[in-house]
């Protein structure tokens, strides 16, 4: 074990060299590129008896850096949600965006911005992203009640990815519906929702995403180990001393809040969890203690590479970053459907 | 000591144990046999606690194991299942660190290590150390998950309390030599470690030869136990099998050899 632990104490810390290298680039480079030095005096402005900020800096300082901050919190909750569903279902093909928690968030938060107006609640910084995971929550319950065997109870992968499609597609619709009578801009942009964007990034947003990461990463951390024990089976896993039902429990809940509250300030961001953990495991194995750290630095750094190329590509324009999630993700997705090694 | 005191359990209306009381004596190799749909496994099950048995109740030392948390019972109770899948890429040595997870919190200590080293070692699988498990051949996979299972029981000193080791019909994908193997390993295993040692298996000669105890099950009931020679009669096999027995004696014991009808 020490000559794998060695290397993988390696690879997580080129890792999180690596994050902070790309949310560099992050900040430095877009619609506007800025320099090193204007980055510097621009952070500068901040401190106590220095002149107001100008325009660029405040550019910088209230839509960049918020921007290129939120990216990594929202990849590495999206890593971490991968990892953990991988790990609760044995199965290397699952991830939040393929069995409806994502869609379901969108949802949620679609409603919130639709509702939030005439019901008059919403004033509260929470009253999104817990819209979002009330969403996230009804969907996910909607696919693993559908999904489930009525013989043995159940749910097989097959299944699940099927159901998966279909509430995908339901909550879509519904959201597609909502955005045609909303009067909200945000919820009336089907795009924000479907493809994803960074673009609506404030420190506000950052902050309660900051809050939800770390915080279940955290938790998913503490159950590492009972979740290496489920890589044998529930069965064998309770043989080892772990509660099952309740580590399903946590795992889900953590994966729902997680993925929530970051759907509901980028919209749906599909394939991260799916791609992130195929990464870490052909570099350093399948430990998951090793995994969710490394999940969350390997999605942070994805997704920051693929809103860099949102926002370079088509420059002064952006694309939506969903499109470039796909781009990647739907190859490997396919490429690991066809691989016999897998069982359904 | 384990206990079986007058369990019962049903699934739907149908009953897959019935009265069952069975004691199992530390120290000796207990092989449950039985015709398909006995209830073998599911008397493994309920001894091991993975099933709470209807009515009556399993007693580890005069304790009701319902009493025991997961985590407290992991410690001294171990079970190798038929065969064991792994989904992830996975070494032979994290799979077998895994039998010292109920005694280890956050990291293995150097002890755990040592543990896993010295049962490796002893079960001959150190070459396999940093082999992905999911490349074992079936035989393989089921010496390592021995040696897993080992070291969840392994004495590490630190409690005297009486350990259960269970197998559920662990011989299924080994072959013959493998099977003997086997059940040497864990006939001497049991002997020397007291540990109550409770097996499922399906062949009445290897059952015979190497048993100290059998239970013979029949429609969720328990017919006989006892040594082999007592419980293994020409009646009774024929009554729960349906099969007529020889006895032929040879070098190696005495065997069965089983006619139709």
């Amino acid at each position: 074990m020490t000559k794998p632990h060695r290397s993988r104490h390696v690879l997580l810390s080129a890792l999180t060299v690596v994050t902070l290298l790309v949310l560099a680039a992050s900040i430095r480079f877009g619609a506007i590129d800025f320099s090193i030095s204007e980055i510097g005096r621009a952070l500068a402005s901040l401190l106590p008896g220095r002149p107001e900020p100008n325009l660029d800096q405040r550019i910088l300082l209230e839509l960049r850096f918020p921007r290129a901050v939120l990216c990594l919190l929202v990849g590495a909750s999206l890593g971490v949600g991968g990892t953990l569903m991988q790990a609760l279902f044995r199965n290397p093909i699952v991830e939040p965006g393929l069995v409806g928690t994502s869609s379901g968030a969108a949802f949620g938060s679609a409603m919130f911005f639709v509702l939030g107006g005439v019901l008059h609640i919403g004033t509260s910084l929470w009253s999104l992203p817990i819209a979002a995971c009330i969403g996230g929550v009804i969907s996910s319950y909607l696919v693993f009640l559908l999904a489930r065997s009525r013989k043995d109870g159940r749910a097989s992968i097959v299944m699940l990815l099927l159901t998966g499609l279909a509430v995908n597609a339901l909550f879509m619709s519904a959201i597609g519906f909502l955005s045609y009578i909303a009067r909200d801009p945000q919820a009336r942009s089907i795009t924000f929702w479907s493809l994803g964007t960074l673009s609506g990034a404030s420190w506000k947003a950052v902050e309660i995403v900051t809050i939800s990461t770390v915080v279940g990463t955290a938790i998913a951390l503490r159950y590492a180990k009972q979740l290496n024990a489920l890589m044998i089976g529930e069965e064998e896993a309770t043989y080892l001393g772990v509660n099952v039902n309740r580590l399903k429990w946590i795992i889900l809940s953590v994966n729902v809040v997680i993925v929530a509250v970051a759907t509901a300030f980028t919209g749906v961001i599909s394939f991260v969890g799916l791609v992130v953990p195929h990464i870490l495991r052909m570099l350093g194995g399948a430990d998951n203690r090793y995994l969710i750290a490394g999940s969350a630095l390997t999605g942070a750094i994805l997704l920051t590479l693929a809103d860099l190329i949102a926002r370079l590509s088509v420059r002064p324009a952006e694309l939506p970053i969903g499109i470039v999630t796909s781009a990647v993700g739907v190859p490997v997705f396919i490429f690991l459907l066809r691989r016999r090694q897998y069982i359904f | 000591m384990l206990l079986a005191n007058n369990i019962s359990f049903r699934v739907g209306n149908k009953s897959l144990l019935s009265e069952i009381s069975v004691t199992f004596a530390p120290g000796k190799l207990h092989l449950i046999v039985g015709p398909n749909g006995a209830g073998k496994s599911t008397l493994i099950k309920v001894l091991a606690r993975l099933l709470r048995p209807e009515t009556g109740s399993v007693e580890y030392e005069g304790v009701d194991v319902a009493q025991v948390s997961e985590a407290e019972l992991a410690k001294r109770r171990a079970v190798l299942s038929q065969a064991v899948d792994v989904a992830f890429p996975l070494s032979v040595r994290e799979l077998v660190m895994m039998g010292r997870y109920p005694h280890f919190g956050g990291r293995p200590g150097p002890a755990d290590e040592q543990i896993v080293d010295e049962v490796m070692a002893h079960f001959d699988v150190t070459e396999f150390s940093s082999r992905d498990y999911q490349t074992l051949s079936g035989g393989e996979r089921q010496r390592v998950n021995f040696a897993r299972v080992l070291t969840q029981l392994w004495r590490d000193g630190s409690s005297a309390a009486c350990r259960y080791l269970f197998l559920d019909e662990p011989l299924t994908f080994l072959d013959i030599r493998h099977q003997i193997d086997f059940l040497k390993k864990i006939g001497t295993f049991a002997a020397a470690s007291d540990v109550v040692t409770v097996g499922v298996v399906h062949d009445l000669n290897l059952a015979a030869r190497f048993a100290d105890h059998i239970v013979l099950l029949h429609e969720a009931r328990v017919v006989a136990h006892g040594t082999p020679t007592e419980v293994l009669t020409s009646e009774r096999i024929q009554d729960v099998f349906g099969v007529t027995p020889t006895f032929v004696e040879s070098d190696s014991g005495m065997h069965l050899v089983f006619g139709v009808g």
